[in-house]
């Protein structure tokens, strides 16, 4: 894959030809997407297109069948979600995968617990970072003795958020992060990945809502049964012909093809 | 509270509550834990009067502390492997494995293959550590199939109940053990296993210095970082009802004498000559009652207290997102089954002593004790919720009701039907009050 821009800087991600099968489905088929410091790429596709699978691998979720990913022009190994994280990939599910039985605090630090100098969980210091970076996301939130599975949809959804943006990500993965979220909230979310952006922090947001898209990415990637159909910058293409693209698999002019664009026109 | 933003916060206001529910948000007791106190104490008092004053007497009441130990012991290993959606089905039978290998250890092996004298403390520190090791292995080998190879803990464990029960027997082709080395048999209670009136009162005082301190830790720790405080009412409430409750514990325990034959013998030993109206010698607290309050210390500080606990209930919650915060599942998962096996061990230990034995049929059933001990404590069955303290009190529950029954001289297959009626009860009590919060 040659980079879209000209920029002369290295992607921040690059995955290369990925695919991946579950039994006979091909849910990811030679995919290659990159993204670049400070960009957003906006994901998109038919449901089931193979969306969530492609950055699932990313976050190590998922161990890929083939291909490569490379992060700053290096080829890394990533096995687990454990690893992804070494990698500063942080990554918003599109099921939040939050522990619903215990509290915001817990969750935003899952994994990655404060300890005390005792060795002992430091809950007061996790609750009170807790309130700070929910305080950046959701002001009224107030609900952190509660377990997640008392708060409301949009809250567990900022839970999610606040956690992959509390471990100072380089990239962020956001799958319909705006999904379950307010007017408010979501015009939130857009302020947030903007400042976000501005911090020079790469960001892969999977959408269905192409208003947003198009307000907030730089690029977009459009998946169709699992192949990329083209990628394509914002400013190069109407909202019409990603549509056409999302639904027809037809690549426009403004777009580089993928193998999964419509070949009739050719 | 110093907290002054204007945003309004989406909580229900203080003012809102009735005096009960201000009560409860003041002083942030738990309402299931509250309910289960309530049902303890509703049978005590309910089979003193139906035994017409036997139940809650100084004797009793320590016969009971005792009796619970062991399945209480267990109970509070059996949580975490409820609270991740597993069962263990095999700790009746891991009892009786690691209960024989302890008996045989101390009785044939240690003395007659390594030739270490009969009344050295090498043979029951050596026998203990035996039995504890065999019980961990044996946790790790079914964890190992359950997390890594996939088998459900239904099944290995349930293969591991027929397994251990027979491999119990093999040990000895079925032969009692007995007796137990003195020593070892301290921790089986009775009048040599108990620690006497001073010590019950010193461990009674250090408890409560002990509530007092984390009391006041827990306090400073939150204005650290201005949090909401509970107001000094509710923490000088708490503080005194838990020292209450401790003390009168210890009184309780202090007020049963030893029995008359056994303070003659004692003074004729030791040429005592009797005071006037004989001489009193209280019990005190037993050791495996202590044993128990020392388990439940460590199983509560290591369910709240540390990352592997706080992986357990995030993995009972919600596996996959579990595993997908970077949590190592399958090894959390070996590691409960491994501590429950070794909780069976210290439950074996407590039982042979007490038994003064090791029998083949040790343990038999207390799978369904220590289950229904953690369920009746507040453990759900779907995984994610669970106190080791409920279910410490789940067994107290559940012994109360057997040895009531005896008392009351109910016949044993009326005792089953009760306590399995009581069982659903409990469980349906608490679907209940699930769905309402
Ligand atoms: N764990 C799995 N096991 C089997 N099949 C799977 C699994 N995960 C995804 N698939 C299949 O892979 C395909 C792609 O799914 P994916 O979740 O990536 O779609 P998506 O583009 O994110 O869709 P949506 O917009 O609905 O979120 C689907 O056909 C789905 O059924
Ligand atoms: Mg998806």
């Amino acid at each position: 894959m040659v980079p879209l821009a000209p920029t002369p800087e290295v992607p921040l991600v690059e995955m290369r030809d990925i695919s991946i099968a579950f039994g006979g489905i091909r849910a990811v088929d030679d995919a290659s997407i990159d993204l670049y410091p400070g960009e957003v790429v906006a994901l998109l596709g038919h449901n089931g297109a193979g969306k969530s699978t492609l950055i699932k691998i990313l976050s190590g979720a998922y161990k890929r069948d083939t291909g490569t990913i490379l992060v700053n022009g290096e080829e890394v190994a990533i096995n687990s979600p454990r690893d992804a994280k070494k990698y500063g990939i942080e990554t918003i599910y599109q099921t939040l995968a939050l522990a619903d039985n215990v509290d915001a605090a817990a969750n935003l630090f899952l994994g990655r617990e404060l300890m005390t100098s005792w060795g002992t969980l430091d809950d007061v210091a996790m609750e009170a970072e807790a309130r700070k970076v929910m305080g950046r996301l959701n002001p009224r939130f107030q609900r952190f003795k509660d377990p997640v599975a008392r708060l409301s949809g949009g809250q567990r959804q900022s839970v999610a958020i606040a956690r992959a943006i509390l471990f100072n990500a380089r990239i962020l993965i956001m799958d319909e992060p705006t999904a379950a979220l307010g007017p408010q909230e979501t015009a939130q979310v857009g302020e947030l990945v903007k400042q976000l952006k501005s911090e020079g922090i790469g960001i892969f947001l999977i959408s269905h809502d192409i208003h947003d898209v198009f307000d907030l990415a730089d690029r977009v990637c459009v998946m169709k049964n699992g192949q990329v159909v083209g990628t394509a910058k914002t400013t190069e293409v109407t909202q019409d012909e990603v549509l056409g693209m999302i639904i027809l698999g037809k690549c426009p002019p403004g777009a580089i093809p993928g193998p999964g664009a419509m070949k009739a026109a050719a | 509270m110093t907290d002054t933003t204007t945003t309004p916060v989406d909580r229900a206001r203080a003012s809102d509550l009735g005096p009960f529910a201000r009560f409860l948000k003041a002083t942030e007791l738990d309402v299931r834990m509250l309910g289960m106190v309530s049902a303890l104490v509703i049978i005590w008092v309910g089979l003193h009067i139906l035994s017409g004053g036997l139940f809650l007497t100084p004797r009793n009441l320590w016969n009971l502390s005792v009796q619970s130990a062991s399945v209480a012991i267990m109970a509070t290993g059996m949580v975490l492997v409820i609270v991740t959606r597993n069962i263990d089905l095999s700790v009746g039978s891991i009892l009786g494995f690691c209960g024989m290998v302890m008996g045989v250890m101390q009785a044939q092996w240690l003395p007659q293959v390594f030739g270490i004298p009969l009344g050295s403390p090498w043979l029951w520190i050596l026998a203990l550590c035996s039995g504890l090791l065999v019980g961990a292995a044996i946790g790790a080998l079914h964890g190992y199939v359950i997390a890594y190879m996939g088998v459900p803990a239904f099944i290995v464990t349930l293969g591991g109940l027929l397994i251990w029960r027979g491999g119990a027997w093999w040990l000895t082709s079925g032969q009692t053990v007995a007796p137990m080395d003195e020593t070892y048999r301290l921790m089986g209670g009775g009048p040599q296993g108990s620690i006497g009136a001073t010590w019950s009162w010193i461990v009674g005082l250090i408890a409560c210095v002990g509530v007092v301190w984390m009391l006041r830790s827990d306090r400073v720790q939150r204005q650290r970082f201005h949090f909401p405080l509970r107001p000094l009412w509710a923490e000088a409430f708490l503080g005194a009802v838990a020292c209450a409750v401790i003390l009168g514990a210890v009184w309780i325990a202090n007020s049963y004498g030893w029995p008359i034959g056994i303070v003659r013998r004692y003074m004729q030993e030791n040429a005592i000559v009797p005071p006037e109206g004989g001489l009193f010698i209280a019990h005190g607290i037993a050791i495996p009652v202590l044993m128990a309050i020392a388990v439940g210390i460590v199983m509560t500080f290591l369910t709240r207290r540390t990352r592997f606990g706080r992986y357990v209930f995030a993995i009972g919650g919600n596996p996959e997102a579990a595993a997908l915060a970077g949590i190592a599942t399958r090894w959390v998962t070996m590691k409960i089954f491994m501590l429950m096996g070794l909780l069976a061990a210290v439950g074996a230990a407590i039982s042979s002593a007490r038994l003064n034995a090791s029998t083949n049929a040790l343990g038999t059933l207390d799978e369904l004790l220590v289950i229904a001990a953690a369920v009746i404590g507040g453990t759900s069955l779907a995984g994610g919720a669970g106190t080791v303290l409920g279910a410490m009190l789940g067994a107290l529950l559940m012994q109360s009701l057997q040895s009531g029954m005896v008392l009351l001289g109910i016949d044993t297959p009326l005792q089953n039907i009760i306590v399995g009626f009581v069982l659903v009860l409990a469980v349906w009590l608490d679907t209940m009050y699930r769905k309402r919060v």
